[in-house]
């Protein structure tokens, strides 16, 4: 099969883990996994993003696949379930409205900066060598350390289950799948009404 | 002229499936398709029933089932 450009991106998904671990301020970069993906389906692109261009889902694929990583298992029910999906990606957004709450705490200078990476929302894992001062205010840095957090932990579970069960497992309860799902169904819905 | 076959082809569960398009990617004969980014399509008449969507499919909603058409004889 040919390939495209796009199949390539899932060394943008490493290099983005990597540099976490030289300086955490490129952590700012993952935005991009963010706002990409849901604009790509506001604007009628549908779920592109999944598709073609998710790096991390190649990354999955790879590892999964090629490097056989993966005990090739049927996903249980329960995890493919709407309600654990859309139970997730609550968890998710709550925890990512937290997050954003102690940015705004070290804005407003209420606490001070912790140079920590807190992994699956439990253990917090001392990063100072990842930061080395900033151009910027303390928040930048802070946020970038919080969002780093989010980025490594979805990483986690995504190796996780991919070794249990499939290489893209990941992909069924991805809270960005999830979501742009959530918009091309309400787009579809739409339309059936429009017609 | 036309004959009954039966012949294997892919089934999507519409309603469990993510959309993530690992399917698409994997089909040799171009058959899949995400529609409007909800779920995935597979093409009866260019599926070949040769399972290789059903082994990726994350979600495991894709199963690969002998159906009877209406085949025209050329």
């Amino acid at each position: 099969m040919k390939k495209h450009w796009y199949d390539y991106l899932w060394i943008f998904s490493a290099v983005y883990l990597l540099l976490g671990f030289f300086n955490i301020l490129f952590a700012w970069l993952g935005l991009l996994c963010f706002f990409i993906p849901l604009i790509i389906s506001i604007c009628g692109g549908g779920k592109a993003y999944c598709n073609r261009y998710c790096g991390r889902g190649q990354l999955f694929e790879l590892l999964g696949g090629k490097f056989g990583l993966s005990r090739q298992k049927d996903i249980p029910a329960w995890m493919r379930s709407k309600a654990f999906r859309y139970g997730f990606l609550s968890f998710f957004l709550i925890m990512f409205i937290n997050m954003l709450w102690n940015t705004w705490l070290v804005a407003s200078g209420a606490s001070n900066l912790r140079e920590i990476v807190t992994l699956l929302w439990t253990f917090k894992l001392p990063w100072h060598w990842a930061y080395h001062g900033t151009l910027f205010a303390p928040w930048v840095a802070q946020f970038s350390f919080g969002f780093y957090s989010v980025m490594l932990t979805s990483t986690v579970l995504g190796i996780v289950t991919m070794v249990l069960f499939k290489p893209r497992s990941w992909c069924v309860y991805c809270p960005m799948g999830t979501m742009t799902q959530m918009i091309c169904k309400a787009k579809a819905g739409n339309l059936e009404k429009a017609k | 002229m036309s004959t009954k076959q039966k012949r294997r082809c892919a089934m999507v569960d519409q309603s469990a499936c993510v959309a993530c398009g690992y399917c698409v990617k994997v089909c040799p004969k171009a058959a899949i398709s995400i529609f409007k980014g909800v779920y995935a399509w597979v093409d009866d008449s260019l599926c070949i029933g040769c399972g290789k969507c059903q082994k990726v499919c994350p979600a495991s909603v894709i199963t690969v089932e002998v159906k009877e058409r209406e085949e025209a004889l050329v």
